[in-house]
């Protein structure tokens, strides 16, 4: 039973990086309609910009550690609102293909700028935050996992809180729902696309942020692999939805933890995908996603 | 209020509009006719920016508006009731109220709207928290408009608010338009198929075929006109 509660809870942490990444693709799908690949590079830079900004400052406070994860935040949003103003604004009303081969290509591009400016081999993470261990019951839980769990959870409160209760949240629902109908009531669809993918560059910061807390070798490519299991995440809670985004997240990152504590944990990957396979299977649409028909 | 002159649009290769020219004075309802693809929703779209015009001027409040992005139209007093009504269908009646009033600051002002909103359309405070997409196509083409209404246009246009919707709410809407349209002072550019209807309530009226302005007139005397009567008024 403990073995059971200490791998969710492993599981829990690796799904909440999962979601917050996985929120970023959502977000901008539901203004777009296309899947920014670069985003899991926006994750990477998330984790060295953290780097650079944690070795300035002393390790192990609170202080530091927060200071950190902001500044990381705010840079990859900066970061994702050049990308769309430079590579996708230029391609406004392109088949949607174009944009996607463009995605591939900014993601390159940050992949090999990374080799070059941070080089190829791995850095080891600063430890930004006080770390401490805990057992209860049994259950070993280090300080690290709940730092995970909680500031992904209060950036999931604080995203629900902007798209629902303020003014351009409720734009951006609608300029997902009728990106033609929202500039009819004056709503200008640059402004809110730019916003969405701030917001969305800054969660994938966090999410590189903690993640590199946890597994404290961070490379220029450590992105690919998490940003594809976000994206597969985003895909299977149903792409355009944000709850949906975040539940995909949490279930991926529990079965993965729950493989990789088996006997099968080789296959720890293809066991994920699978599972991906049989849902989407049975609900095309992913768990929260409706299936809609394009109307004309 | 409104001028269009010599409005050419095309979608690639295909003309949509090959020199359109219109006026519509303040105060009034002037009317836009004419079967499918004559153009008359281009014309709409193009005037309230969605489309650019590869020639041609639009002209509101005598400032030119056809190089204006649509959020900066809108904010000029001018609201486009789209075909197909076009409400935001998973939120709400009342965000759907709230987007409208997007551009608005002041917020007495924006309560004041709503409440007029309201007067007119009584249906849409019945079903305030009631989610956009599950209306019935009458109340949904209530809300685009009292949408558009919340941005205190001086100047609606309405793309055929009769589509889609039971025969008896079709009354309705239309005594509704023109009570906006008296209440309010507001002026209003109707685009309709159902012809017998718009020319019923508006003063004056444009026959639009294949992109072209082919007759134009005061409504009650195009009522008349034989030529026009066989081609939309079914003889």
């Amino acid at each position: 039973m403990s073995e059971f509660l200490q791998q969710l809870l492993n599981g829990i942490s690796l799904g909440a990086i999962y979601a917050l990444i996985a929120l970023g693709y959502t977000m901008v799908y539901g203004v777009l309609r296309f899947i920014n690949f670069a985003h899991s590079d926006v994750f990477m830079v998330g984790a060295f910009v953290g780097y650079y900004l944690g070795r300035l400052l002393p390790e192990h406070t609170v202080l530091g550690g927060i200071t950190v994860l902001v500044g990381a935040m705010i840079a990859c949003a900066l970061l994702g609102m050049t990308i769309e103003r430079l590579a996708y604004r230029p391609l406004r009303g392109a088949p949607t293909l174009n944009v996607l081969i463009t995605a591939i290509g900014v993601s390159l591009l940050l992949e090999y700028t990374g080799q070059l400016v941070f080089g190829a081999t791995p850095r080891t993470f600063p430890a930004i935050f006080p770390v401490a261990q805990f057992e209860v019951g049994g259950l070993v839980i280090s300080s690290n996992q709940l730092m995970v769990i909680g500031v992904s959870l209060v950036l999931m409160v604080v995203l629900q809180l902007i798209v629902f209760r303020t003014r351009i949240g409720t734009a951006m629902r609608a300029v997902s729902l009728n990106p033609n109908a929202a500039r009819l009531v004056g709503v200008n669809n640059d402004v809110v696309i730019s916003f969405t993918f701030g917001l969305g560059s800054a969660l994938a910061a966090a999410g590189g942020i903690l993640y590199a807390i946890n597994y404290p070798s961070i490379d220029p490519l450590m992105g690919v692999m998490p940003g594809l299991k976000a994206f597969v995440a985003a895909i299977l809670g149903g792409i355009g939805n944000i709850p949906g985004a975040a539940l995909g997240g949490l279930l991926l990152g529990t079965v993965e933890t729950f493989v990789s504590g088996s006997q099968f944990s080789t296959y720890k990957d293809a066991i994920a995908f699978g599972i991906l396979i049989i849902i989407l299977l049975f609900r095309p649409a992913g768990l929260l996603g409706k299936f809609t028909v394009e109307k004309v | 209020m409104l001028a269009v002159s010599d409005l050419h649009v095309s979608y690639g290769a295909i003309n949509a509009l090959s020199g359109v020219t219109f006026r519509i004075p303040k105060g009034a309802i002037v009317t836009l006719i004419g079967g499918n693809g004559a153009g008359k929703t281009t014309t709409l779209r193009t005037i309230s920016g969605l489309l650019r015009p590869k020639r041609g001027t639009v002209t509101f409040k005598d400032e030119g508006i056809s190089n204006l992005p649509a959020h900066a139209i809108v904010s000029r007093g001018l609201c486009h009731v789209p075909e197909g009504r076009m409400v935001f269908s998973n939120l709400s009646v009342e965000e759907n109220l709230a987007m409208g009033a997007y551009l608005q600051r002041d917020r007495a002002r924006i309560a004041e709207t709503r409440a007029y909103v309201f007067s007119v359309f009584p249906r849409l405070q019945e079903r305030l928290r009631q989610v956009a997409g599950t209306l019935s196509g009458g109340e949904q083409q209530m809300l685009a408009i009292g949408r558009a209404l919340m941005g205190n246009p001086s100047f609606l246009m309405l793309d055929e608010p009769s589509l889609g919707i039971a025969p008896r709410l079709i009354a309705t809407i239309f005594e509704k338009i023109v009570e906006i349209n008296r209440s309010h002072g507001i002026t209003i550019l109707l685009v309709e198929q159902n012809a017998n209807l718009a020319l019923e309530v508006s003063s004056y009226a444009y026959v639009l075929e294949t992109g072209r302005v082919v007759m134009e007139g005061p409504s009650d005397q195009l009522k008349h006109d034989p030529q026009l009567r066989a081609t939309y008024l079914g003889g």
